[in-house]
């Protein structure tokens, strides 16, 4: 059978780092392939390259059978080579058709011409059911939907070969089973698609063959239907993962965090977002907040961070009441706290990793001397913690952030807020967006905390993580704690009906 | 790989000034194509055309140059864009006047200068203070409201010259009476009105690097600049370290203003309703500077040796606006560093096929 595309001994070398070390992608006409790795292994540099951004030290590009090479992506779309990014590239202010016709726009005399490209973009819309407005505005439209424009895009340019770069991190369960249909016709149609991804269900529904690469390298080539799930992954990361969570029976202690009546409305006249909420946290337990996002969470553990103040109710660490402190005394207390969102909050993008690692403790002796910052120290320890959390990067603790993979940030983030040694760790869907390697070591980091007789609150959306990690679960509902039970008493079922408020527990009952 | 980029930025900066003083000789060809090549020549040797005297000339030209840029590099690094530098600066001169005239006599002059210069400081420091204060609380754009400020201080000023040290002479005001030492800088450079502000200038400048690139306020201010949640997370306070920022380029541009109305060379603030250019021309001195304090003070001493350059020009019957043309052109293409540094990089990557700098590693 012929090939679309063939990436044969592809390597590419950054200053400090080989991203793809010897690398062949074969995609047979015609067929999804699934190209899997963990965050860091290569994969957005090997479709880079694919796509013109790169251009490799080693190795040749076949397109049909024919060697190309491929410059930029003006190239790439020339060879019918279309991709949808991660982060979509649209502009919010233009409409649907706008920003598809953006960069092929047909003029007449230096005047726009829709009517041509209205058509068509009608007329493929229908053809493979995207049901897109052309005269929505981006910013109105779901984010489901701007993916679709991103197809729509591709299509319109008469790309044969698809590339789809993680598209499913950003989309509703609803919205990604509808984009595994999408694909499955457009193959139909005779397109061939590159499905970049770490979610190896997904790779199940809809993928023909899978390639994985691991650390820059090339692992295998696989068929996926006769390939299990454990064997996949064992593929990917390099050895055996434990998708089990096993740990000891949690060592109960004293009570670490007490939240007492609190609540809080962000804006005067509307429903409060923190409706009454009292818990506690005890050493040597993970307590988790589970519930549908949006119901309160964030501004809880805002509220106990002291990122908002809350308008009732009180806090109290170790026994002390820290409703008033700020954030600085919060944390010189012992409250340590891996945030939600680790672009806006938990690292400064542009400062270099041990920059970031001493985000929090900057001020203490050991870090400087009469307001002066010990730079030595500051490498040497950053250094240690790096071997110690594995954080992967470039140039070490000299890497710029911001062009770190989100797994080796986060990990970054773990490794500043664990050795901080506090009696309370925070922390706010850790594993969101990170591929299975990183959520078993982060997952067992956790678990480690509470080993060590630390109290963790644990809030998370995913309801595996819910039920394997935790010793305690609360749910929250439209910012009411609604019910408090133990994982081993209830079940994935029982936490839906909590989750979406169509049960509440014992003791939480109206 | 820091180092690599540096070198990368400093090549650029080259390349810019090189092109400016390309399209600056050909449009001196232009407008003068008989005396061109020598008025261009003449401005070339700038800074040394009349030896040491013209050296010394720089040197004290870019004073207030580089106090101006090095308050918006300073406030740009920590998020903010100074475009107030200018009224900060003309409350600095006031301020220095005015001390330096009414304590005359009270106070000795050998520490007169001082204070007077201290006060200009603090004039300007508190002038950026409000609008800082107003960002920090109330998010009133800091653009916005800098240039409010440059227009309320420059009225503010020419009612306090009127009111305090008005010279009847002129619609100016009294020169000070007071002036920094020269500190035996005029004999090195003699015949030139060099001072002392000029070492205080570059000092000022390289503690102003240091704090920012060595002490935990500077490391909390560039946090602040690069993501204000972050700092807010961390436990800094994130909304002083706003109105700091502001505060420390208000002193540098204040002070700058202080330097150059007591340097003794008997300058008078004017009464005209015009705001003075010193501190607007602070804005291109920090982007050639690459915004760094250290970068300020060789792209104050670039600029002020074109400008000292083109006005020798005049000597070979050049129109004054024809070199002010020309030394905007060459300011501005300078400031271009950036976009030739993309043109240095994607040479690079067609060239070498790959062996970019680049984020290393990134997913």
């Amino acid at each position: 059978m012929e090939y679309a595309i063939e990436m044969l001994n592809i390597t590419k070398e950054f200053p400090g780092i080989k991203a793809n070390d010897d690398i062949t992608l074969q995609v047979k006409k015609g067929e999804i392939h699934a190209l899997l790795g963990e965050n860091g292994a290569g994969k957005s540099t090997l479709m880079s390259v694919l796509f013109g951004l790169y251009q490799p030290e080693i190795g040749e590009i076949k397109i049909n059978g024919e060697k190309v090479e491929i410059h930029d992506p003006n190239d790439a779309n020339r060879l019918g080579i279309g991709m949808v990014h991660q982060h979509f590239k649209l502009v919010h202010n233009f409409t649907v058709l706008e920003n598809i016709i953006l960069g092929v726009e047909e003029t007449k005399r230096g005047i726009l011409k829709y009517d041509h490209a209205r058509e068509k973009v009608m007329k493929l819309s229908q053809d493979y059911h995207l049901n897109i407005d052309p005269d929505a505005y981006i910013k109105d439209i779901t984010v489901g939907m701007q993916q679709r424009v991103e197809i729509l895009k591709m299509l319109f340019r008469n790309n044969d070969i698809l590339i789809f770069d993680e598209p499913t991190a950003v989309l509703t369960p609803q919205e990604i089973d509808e984009l595994m249909k999408i694909m499955k016709m457009l193959i139909t149609q005779g397109k061939s698609i590159v499905f970049i991804t770490h979610k190896l269900n997904e790779i199940k529904e809809v993928a023909d063959r899978c390639t994985i690469i691991r650390k820059g390298k090339y692992v295998d080539t696989v068929d996926v239907a006769t390939t299990s799930k454990d064997k996949l992954s064992e593929l990917m990361v390099g050895r055996k993962v434990n998708f089990d969570i096993t740990k000891k029976a949690p060592q109960i202690g004293d009570v670490i965090l007490e939240v007492e009546d609190i609540s809080l409305s962000t804006e005067k006249g509307h429903k409060p977002v923190l409706n009454h909420v009292s818990f506690e946290v005890k050493r040597g337990e993970i307590t988790c907040i589970a519930g549908i996002d949006g119901n309160g969470q964030s501004e809880l553990i805002y509220a106990i961070y002291g990122l908002l103040n809350v308008d009732a109710g009180s806090i109290y660490l170790n026994k002390e009441d820290i409703t008033k402190d700020s954030i600085r005394q919060r944390s010189l207390k012992g409250m340590t706290h891996i945030p939600e969102d680790r672009h806006k909050h938990g690292l400064v993008l542009d400062y270099n990793l041990a920059e970031n690692i001493i985000l929090k403790n900057y001020f203490d002796e050991n870090h400087q001397k009469f307001g002066i910052i010990n730079f030595n120290k500051m490498y040497s320890e950053a250094d240690e913690l790096i071997k110690k959390y594995d954080v992967r990067s470039g140039e070490g603790s000299r890497s710029i952030v911001r062009g770190m993979s989100g797994g080796n940030q986060q990990k970054a983030i773990i490794a500043r807020e664990i050795e901080a040694n506090g009696d309370l760790l925070i922390a706010v869907q850790p594993t969101r967006g990170l591929d299975v390697g990183a959520i078993e070591f982060i997952h067992s980091q956790i678990i480690a905390q509470r080993d060590a007789g630390k109290a963790v609150l644990l809030v998370s959306l995913e309801l595996d993580e819910v039920m394997n990690v935790s010793d305690r679960i609360l749910v929250m509902y439209e910012g009411e704690i609604i019910a408090d039970v133990l994982p081993e008493e209830t079940t994935e079922q029982e936490l839906g009906l909590f989750m979406s408020g169509s049960k509440r527990g014992k003791g939480y009952e109206k | 790989m820091k180092n690599r980029e540096s070198v990368k930025l400093f090549l650029a900066s080259l390349a810019a000034i090189a092109c400016g003083l390309l399209v600056g000789f050909i449009i001196i060809m232009i407008a003068n194509p008989s005396q061109g090549v020598r008025a261009f020549s003449i401005m070339l040797q700038g800074g040394f055309y009349r030896g040491l005297r013209s050296t010394g000339q720089v040197l004290y030209f870019a004073v207030p140059i580089m106090m101006t840029g090095l308050s918006v590099a300073f406030a740009f690094k920590c998020g903010n864009f100074n475009i107030g530098a200018t009224g900060q600066f003309t409350v600095g001169a006031f301020t220095s006047i005015f001390l330096a005239n009414t304590l005359y006599g009270v106070i000795p002059d050998s520490v007169l200068w001082i204070v007077a210069l201290l006060g200009a400081g603090i004039a300007g420091a508190l002038w950026a203070l409000i609008p800082g204060i107003l960002k920090a609380y109330k998010n009133v754009n800091i653009v916005i409201s800098g240039i409010m400020f440059n227009y309320i201080g420059m009225l503010l000023v020419i009612e306090g010259v009127k009111a305090f040290i008005y010279d009847q002479a002129g619609a100016r005001s009294q020169t000070a009476l007071v002036a920094i030492p020269k500190m035996g800088l005029n004999k090195i450079f003699p015949g030139s009105d060099i001072n002392a502000g000029t070492i205080i200038a570059i000092v000022v400048c390289i503690v102003a690097w240091y704090i920012l690139n060595k002490t935990t306020f500077g490391y909390e201010l560039k946090a602040c600049g690069y993501n204000q949640n972050a700092t807010q997370y961390a436990g800094m306070n994130d909304k002083n370290l706003a109105i700091f920022s502001l505060l420390c380029a208000g002193f540098f541009a204040g002070l700058g203003g202080g330097l150059t109305y007591i340097a003794g060379t008997g300058k008078a603030i004017s009464t005209a309703e015009v705001l003075m250019v010193e501190g607007f021309n602070g804005i291109p001195v920090a982007l050639l500077g690459m915004n760094s304090p250290l970068g300020c003070i060789a792209s104050a001493l670039f600029v002020s040796y074109i400008n000292l350059g083109g006005n020798y020009m005049q000597a070979v019957n050049i129109p004054v606006e024809v070199i002010d043309v020309m030394v905007a052109v060459i300011i501005y293409f300078s400031s271009f560093t950036l976009l030739v540094k993309g043109f240095i990089d994607s040479y690079n990557k067609r060239k070498e096929k790959g062996l970019l700098p680049s984020d290393g590693g990134s997913e």
